[in-house]
């Protein structure tokens, strides 16, 4: 067809990136440490929330990494080495949780023994929420999702120099294993780390609210640096806008399939109108929270949605980077909206403070930071992939 | 070559995909607008190699889903809210959780059966059976394994020869001319075909009327409303006179029946003495039947000053001398016997509730009409300094 020459020359990522990278994580970490002296329940959960955005991108990333495998996709395999990178983020996972293992005191009320005593519920599901059994599943799932991370792109990056399609072969068989182990581990954190905030309260959908929203983050920020290399010439042949309208596409999806989720937990807890359900969609009612719930379907859902509706604007690189930002920030607020109304003072209605606002910068730091140290190692292609010419040449 | 008929255009046909992409490109490159691919299934990247604009089909599917997102929301508000207002499940009446999925269904439902039959009818143009590239060997072998393209002679740039010289120069398996098929009458308009038609209408319709009333006719379920049990007014063959409603047996009582002895006497000599104390609860009970029963001409107050606006004549007053010496079973016996105007209250009130009503009058009475030692017991309970 074409007469591209399709030879791959390593380019290094742009200099100011990872420099960029750098001062958002100082400044964000310097901030954030003055927040946790200022006022410490506030920061860990604010902490939390960054913590399960990094989580959300990370994880998703490998999700679509072995979506990739499994469903024998081709066209995303010239810009699968982005989710790759960015799945760098599962290992740093091992270190970012320990400040949530050590002040959780703060964050979970089953944690309190003097609250456990006279709750009869609570001793219940004590067998499950107790701080023993929290942190050996954490440890547990942040492991396990490292080990398929580095099985599975170690297998890529070989196969730039032996070209050896047996280590596709193997890394399906491995995404195989790998969603149902997603699907339980990512379902336990949801639990974990957000039910089990308020933990009277329980959901049996929330683990695929939590996918839903985590597959949007991903792909959001896949998209979002894939169109930033794109414009500095680091795809020239590799992609198309084919391949942006997929990615459009696949956002659009998900994007509708968080608000299907999010809605079937909305009307199921609303027309039974059980009190141990409503309250935890009362307390999101309360004072400022009402503006924040309205607010999540406005940003979350109906502004992308019309925003991507339309077949040009899935393919124009300039559009796409603004939702791809605008989404990462919808799931950041959607987190912030599942979070923060558990904070005992925030109950009846949210509070600013400048705290809400220091951790993302810390987070988006380490996020660049990590994907700056991936793809220094690995190449931008996986030139070794028998399924690239055809990923080049995708065409709708 | 035949020079009668009419030029529908000029077809080429390819064996891979990549020839026919290539073909394509060239021929749109090269100016040509009026110009076809047929394959045999969709081939990528076909679209920006004819230069095709994005279809408009879109904006049907936009607007019709819109309107069925208008339709479901605005009938189910003015269904729910407006014209039949139903508390369900203690929501509001217009509910919107509950009316999103048939928002959404409603949405999907409109936007996909218009866009289906706006793409078959608006953009395929169909029904059309007389499309020039029908039964051509061109057609035959593109939707089986080659891959073809025309250039149509509506083409601004067409001619014949240079048509033919340029695909000529992309290396085709095949060149062919394909003409318009020859003008016929619409055969729908033949009277042959008219009669054969109606002919057919006549038998599949009469075919059908005596299969379903004649010779297949089964009864239709209507066990409920044929039932063998006797219904009022209905006649019976068992019993000599047909009538199906029988009377009791002489001297029957009803269940629960007590004989009133003094039933249809004016002055009766004497009467039934009171069965029941005066305790709360019996004269809360005579409030409410006298409330009720009573009150409409009585008032309530038993003063006599009806509420009916002179529709009734107005009794007198219950407080005058002759009322208070009536014995309990006296007006006992008013009440179930009427008296002058006022008729009989035995069938809406019952035995029980008549004396209650009866204990109701004589509070009335002494309230009314309330002696000095009366007020002093009074003011002793209550701590009041009321005088007469």
């Amino acid at each position: 067809m074409s007469q591209t020459d399709y030879h791959y020359q390593k380019k290094d990522l742009p200099t100011g990136f990872s420099k960029i990278g750098l001062i958002l994580f100082l400044v964000g970490t310097a901030l954030s440490l003055l927040a946790f002296f200022v006022d410490q329940e506030r920061a860990v959960f604010n902490y939390l929330v960054t913590y399960l955005m990094i989580v959300s991108v990370g994880l998703g990333s490998l999700f679509l990494i072995a979506l990739e495998y499994i469903a024998g996709a081709d066209w995303s395999t010239p810009i699968r080495r982005i989710p790759e990178f960015f799945a760098g983020l599962l290992p740093v996972l091992l270190v970012l949780v320990i400040p949530l293992l050590v002040f959780n005191h703060d964050l979970f009320h089953w944690a309190h023994k003097e609250a456990m005593a006279d709750d009869k519920i609570l001793q219940g599901k004590a067998p499950y929420l107790n701080v023993t059994f929290f942190i050996i599943r954490t440890f547990v799932f942040i492991g396990l999702w490292s080990l398929f991370y580095w099985v599975m792109t170690r297998n890529s990056r070989k196969q730039d120099s032996s070209k050896d399609q047996t280590l596709t072969k193997k890394n399906i068989r491995l995404a195989a294993i790998f969603i149902p182990v997603f699907a339980l581990s990512l379902t336990f954190t949801a639990i974990d780390f957000m039910m089990s905030l308020e933990p009277h309260w329980f959901s049996t959908i929330f683990g695929v609210y939590f996918f839903s929203g985590i597959v949007v983050a991903a792909l959001a920020a896949i998209t979002l640096v894939v169109i930033y290399l794109k414009d500095k010439g680091y795809f020239s042949p590799w992609m198309n806008d084919d391949h942006l309208f997929s990615l459009g596409a696949l956002l659009f999806a998900f994007i509708n399939f968080w608000a299907y989720i999010a809605f079937s937990q909305f009307i199921l807890i609303w027309y039974a109108d059980l009190p141990e359900e409503t309250f935890w969609f009362l307390t999101r009612w309360n004072g400022g929270w009402m503006f924040f719930s309205i607010g999540l379907i406005v940003i979350h859902f109906l502004v992308p949605y019309f925003a991507l509706l339309s077949q040009p604007s899935k393919m124009n690189p300039k559009r796409l980077k603004f939702i791809a930002i605008w989404l990462l920030f919808a799931h950041l607020f959607d987190l912030f909206w599942l979070i923060m109304p558990n904070i005992g003072s925030m109950k009846n209605g949210y509070l600013f403070s400048w705290i809400d606002l220091v951790f993302p910068i810390a987070g988006t730091g380490i996020v660049i930071l990590v994907f700056a140290f991936a793809a220094k190692k690995a190449n931008m292609i996986p030139i070794g992939d028998p399924k690239l010419k055809r990923g080049i040449d995708f065409h709708l | 070559m035949n020079n009668d008929k009419k030029i529908f255009g000029i077809a080429a046909t390819f064996k891979t995909p990549n020839e026919i992409i290539n073909a394509a490109k060239k021929v749109s490159n090269s100016g040509y607008t009026a110009f076809d691919v047929n394959t045999p299934y969709p081939v990528h990247g076909m679209d920006s190699a004819m230069k095709i604009k994005p279809s408009k089909l879109g904006f049907v599917t936009l607007v019709t889903g819109l309107s069925g997102a208008a339709i479901a929301l605005l009938f189910m508000y003015w269904s729910m809210s407006v014209d039949y207002p139903l508390v369900i499940g203690g929501k509001p009446f217009f509910a919107l959780p509950a009316f999103i999925p048939v928002t959404f269904e409603l949405t999907v439902l409109l936007a996909t059966v218009s866009t289906v039959i706006a793409m078959i009818a608006l953009f395929f143009r169909l029904p059309d059976n007389k499309h020039p590239l029908h039964d051509t060997d061109y057609m035959k072998s593109v939707s089986a394994d080659k891959y073809g393209i025309v250039i149509e002679s509506t083409d601004t740039k067409f001619d014949e020869t240079s048509a033919t010289d340029f695909l000529k120069n992309l290396n085709p398996l095949k060149i062919e001319v394909i003409y318009y098929p020859a003008e016929e009458p619409y055969p729908i308009f033949q009277p042959k075909f008219i009669i054969f038609l109606i002919i057919i209408a006549v038998v599949v319709s009469g075919g059908t009327y005596l299969m379903l009333n004649k010779l297949l006719y089964i009864t239709p379920f209507n066990w409920m409303m044929e039932q063998d049990k006797l219904t009022p007014q209905k006649g019976s063959e068992l019993f000599a006179d047909g009538y199906g409603m029988r009377t009791p047996v002489e001297g029957t009582v009803a269940k629960g029946f007590i004989p009133y002895p003094y039933a249809g006497q004016t002055n009766p000599t004497e009467v039934l003495s009171n069965p029941f104390l005066l305790t709360k609860e019996n004269i809360e009970l005579g409030k409410g039947k006298f409330f009720t029963y009573c009150s409409p001409c009585h008032g309530y107050f038993a003063d006599g000053d009806s509420r009916l606006r002179g529709q009734f004549p107005n009794p007198p007053t219950l407080h005058s001398k002759r009322a208070r010496d009536f014995s309990d079973g006296m007006i006992y016996h008013i009440i179930t016997n009427g008296q002058n105007v006022m008729p009989s209250y035995t069938s809406q009130i019952s035995r029980e509730e008549r004396w209650a009503i009866v204990n109701y009058v004589r509070v009335l009475q002494r309230a009314k009409n309330a002696s000095d030692s009366d007020l002093i017991d009074m003011n002793k309970e209550t701590g009041s300094n009321v005088t007469n």
